[in-house]
């Protein structure tokens, strides 16, 4: 009895351990994958013609530029939004709002995580777009605006809910430190609270900002999809598209194997090595905060 | 000068608090006026024949059954797939792990999944379930596709909830004779499980309602029948939602919006359910 | 009187460095209570850990030494570390019931053995309840949590559940450092009894506790066994210098 509960055991325990292993199979798998299709890119399209100005595929116009400039100017928008909303939101929670009010709010933020991205492009061409086109008198809704007040409100969620977790670590002693040298609470928070977060805070951007790059549909949906280069404080109100829009777009187009099939591949291999980066960006400063904190702590 | 703000630090604060909540309430008002507004321009298209009928007219009327349908296939083949390893892989994570280089390189590799584009996603699923393995465009291919997104979810919150429970627990049980397996079976598991519960629905709410994904691995615009095996392609919610908004000329906007109220009911549902789990759990918790 | 464990030159060192046991020599009676006591890091909580093998689970860097139970070395890697647990159980300091009813935490480590009938498992439950003197207190609503108990009730059903294995040697660390007088009062009356059929080694929480229950006491101090004798005269008239300064307060 106790020898075949062992063997049981054991083959259960071996079964675990390579489910442990399977999330580096399926990065290196992910990663293998986008670059057996696109690495032949480099060598069908030359490296000049990938930063040209134009990208127009069919005729044979591969410039991604215009493409990364369209992610950039989205995201950065974003950012401009999700940064305030979210942190305010988050400070807001933590810090200021009454016990009920939270046990609200929070999943009312949780909430706006769970919407489909594609609900909210949805919403914006038949709300938000017009409303901007008659508001800020436009030829068209669809702009770069658009796509960053949207994208902004999907990222919200993702900052505040890691800031909260920040601002809601931060020890209780350091707070009550403050107030007994007599600050006042709105003082305590921007000079000892928000500080102390600093470096949850600073993840909880970052990986709000991951999120907005790696954003498809809505962007797709209401950003206009004209791949020129948005390089002037102007793009904002003319349509532009993003590298995610041109993959989702045109991957349904291509002939299996083409050019076009392997840049568009190239493309998500960018997309994925960039938000490699921002991550792994991400998870080192949580990193050298926590050794930090421990050291001070300890 | 640092006097005079000294004097008015009490109205800085009423100011700055002010602000502050308006920030708050600027953030959540739309979220519940988006839920509200769609309440009540779709309310009017759910009817019983929009919900278990097929599209007719290019889309333009009739029901959204086979999107429903299809939505319910992907949500079950993403759930049969990244639930177990899931699990498994959070359970390796908790109990069984140490810290080594080779366990930093899953947490890195982890939080990487986590952060790779949806549309990558996408790109990822053609090249090796639609293209390489040949599952054509399908629901096998697009709930695989689905999994390997999900399974990042799943496993830190399972992470999460399993490390929540006692080590006391665990010393007490291998000292009475337990084996690791043991307890975790009958201890650990046991406990953290309305906490998995809850990050797996979070996790399937996700995927449910995901659009990237399944453009190229399994979603087709228009099928007369009902899928009837994995390897067919099938309709889903979020993708008629998109097609029926972008690429329908003439399309009544009563229908756009009855279809987004459904798919936003489905993904609310499992929100729902998710919470209360939650916070049933946590009042009747044992420690 | 046998030695029921026989502990031969232990030496034990965590993998951070701290060196928890230095040489420690010793032997158990069959039958008695042996108090293991002295000041903190004094590798009491470890020596415990060692005879049921729950160091295991800790990072140790370098052990050797051997403890013979009934003749056979419990260090050995082939022996049954599982059977072992059961024979050598332990109440551990607060008192960790699981998230349970009072009937399965008892019963949880027979059901593990494998044993399935309802017969043999009631009998064990009011059995080791009776033994650990909380019968009385709890029969009537065995199936409650166990956690809706106070903190005493729940150190007795901790000291039941090991009690429900049958084991031969019973280990305790500083069993009632979070109780009252009453409870700590109730535990040191089981103890009192239990020693008549087991082993009992205790680290009490305090040197008064060691004089009230002890037959054997060993003092340790900083990983090293000073001094070992009989506990009425150990308490009173110490032969070791170190161990009367500790005894009489002079440090501690």
């Amino acid at each position: 009895m106790e020898k075949s509960l062992t063997w049981r055991e054991f083959i259960i325990t071996r079964l675990i351990q390579t489910s442990g292993y399977s999330a580096i199979v399926f990065v290196a798998l992910i990663f293998f994958f986008l670059i057996r299709e696109g690495i032949p890119t480099l060598g069908e399209v030359d490296m000049s013609s990938l930063f040209n100005l134009r990208w127009y595929p069919i005729e044979d116009y591969f410039g991604i530029l215009p493409l990364l400039t369209g992610s950039l100017i989205v995201t950065v928008g974003a950012g401009l939004i999700a940064v305030p909303f979210g942190i305010g939101t988050a400070v807001y929670i933590s810090e200021i709002a009454p016990r009920w009010m939270r046990e609200i709010l929070k999943p009312l933020v949780e909430l706006l995580g769970g919407l489909p991205s594609v609900v909210l492009g949805f919403l914006g061409i038949l709300v938000l777009s017009p409303f901007i086109r008659v508001f800020l008198d436009l030829p068209t809704g669809l702009t770069a605006l658009t796509g960053s007040i949207l994208l902004g409100g999907i990222a919200v969620p993702t900052v505040v809910s890691v800031a909260e977790d920040a601002l809601d670590a931060v020890p209780r002693a350091y707070r009550e430190g403050a107030w007994a040298l007599g600050a006042t609470r709105w003082q305590t928070i921007w000079r000892v609270t928000l500080p102390a977060a600093k470096s949850g805070v600073l993840t909880a951007v970052m990986l709000g900002v991951g999120r907005a790059i790696g954003e498809t549909m809505t962007v797709m949906m209401v950003t206009g999809n004209a791949p020129v280069l948005a390089l002037k404080l102007g793009s904002l109100f003319s349509p532009v598209r993003t590298m995610t829009a041109t993959i989702a777009a045109e991957m349904g187009e291509v002939a299996n194997g083409s050019t076009h099939y392997h840049v568009l591949f190239f493309i998500g291999m960018v997309l994925f090595l960039i938000s490699l980066g921002v991550n792994i960006a991400a998870s080192s400063v949580v990193f050298r905060a926590k050794k930090r904190a421990e050291r001070i702590l300890s | 000068m640092k006097y005079i703000f000294a004097r008015n630090r009490h109205l800085v604060q009423r100011i700055g608090f002010t602000s502050i909540t308006l920030v708050a309430f600027a953030t959540v008002i739309p979220i519940v006026a988006t839920v509200i507004y769609i309440l009540i321009k779709g309310g009017p298209a759910i009817s019983l024949e929009f919900l278990s009928g097929f599209p007719h007219d290019g889309m333009r009327a009739g029901g959204i059954l086979p999107a429903i349908i299809g939505t319910l296939y992907l949500t079950l083949g993403t759930a049969i797939f990244s639930v177990p390893l899931g699990i498994a892989a959070a359970i390796y994570l908790s109990e069984y792990a140490a810290d080594t280089p080779l366990t930093r390189t899953i947490r890195i590799a982890i939080i990487n999944l986590a952060g790779i584009p949806s549309v990558v996603y996408g790109l990822f699923g053609l090249g090796l379930f639609v293209l390489f393995l040949k599952f054509g465009t399908s629901i096998l291919a697009a709930s695989l596709t689905l999994s390997i997104m999900t399974l990042p979810v799943i496993i830190s919150t399972a992470e999460e909830s399993l490390r929540s429970v006692p080590q006391a627990f665990r010393t007490v049980s291998i000292s009475l004779g337990a084996t690791r397996w043991q307890t975790i079976r009958r201890i650990v598991l046991k406990e953290a499980l309305p906490g998995i519960l809850t990050g797996v629905i979070l996790g399937l709410e996700r995927a449910a309602g995901e659009t990237a994904p399944i453009l190229f691995t399994g979603a087709a615009f228009f099928l007369p029948r009902l899928p009837g095996s994995p390897f067919d392609a099938t309709m889903a919610l979020p993708y008629h939602l998109f097609v029926i908004s972008t690429q329908v000329p003439e399309m009544p906007i009563k229908i756009q919006y009855g279809t987004a109220l459904v798919l936003l009911f489905f993904v609310l549902t499992m929100n729902l359910i998710a919470t209360v789990i939650r916070s049933r759990a946590r009042a009747k918790r044992q420690w | 009187m046998v030695d029921k464990i026989v502990i031969e030159n232990l030496s034990l060192q965590y993998s951070d460095g701290t060196e928890s046991l230095r040489g420690v020599s010793l032997g158990i009676h069959q039958n008695a209570v042996t108090v293991l006591f002295g000041p903190a890091g004094g590798g009491k909580s470890t020596l415990l850990r060692c005879l049921n093998r729950l160091n295991d689970l800790t990072e140790v860097k370098a052990s050797s030494g051997r403890i013979m139970i009934d003749g056979e070395n419990i260090l050995d890697p082939s022996i049954d570390v599982i059977a072992l647990r059961r024979k050598v159980g332990m109440v551990f300091a607060r008192p960790v019931v699981l998230p349970l009813s009072i009937r399965e935490n008892l019963t949880y480590g027979l059901e593990l053995a494998g044993e399935k009938r309802r017969a043999k498992l009631d009998e064990a439950v009011e059995r080791s309840l009776k033994l650990a003197a909380i019968w009385e207190e709890v029969h009537d609503r065995l199936d409650d949590p166990a956690i809706a108990l106070s903190g005493g009730q729940q150190q007795r059903i901790c000291l039941a559940r090991v009690l429900a294995l049958q084991p031969e040697i019973i280990l305790l660390d500083e069993p009632t450092s979070g109780l009252d007088p009453i409870s700590t009062g109730k535990v040191e009356a089981a103890l009192v009894e239990l020693k008549k059929e087991y082993t009992i080694i205790l680290v009490p929480h305090s040197v008064q506790q060691a004089a009230r229950t002890a037959d054997h006491a060993a003092f340790f101090l900083q990983g090293e066994l000073i001094e070992y004798g009989e506990g009425k005269s150990l308490f009173t008239a110490p032969k070791q210098k170190r161990t009367e300064d500790y005894v009489t307060g002079r440090f501690g």
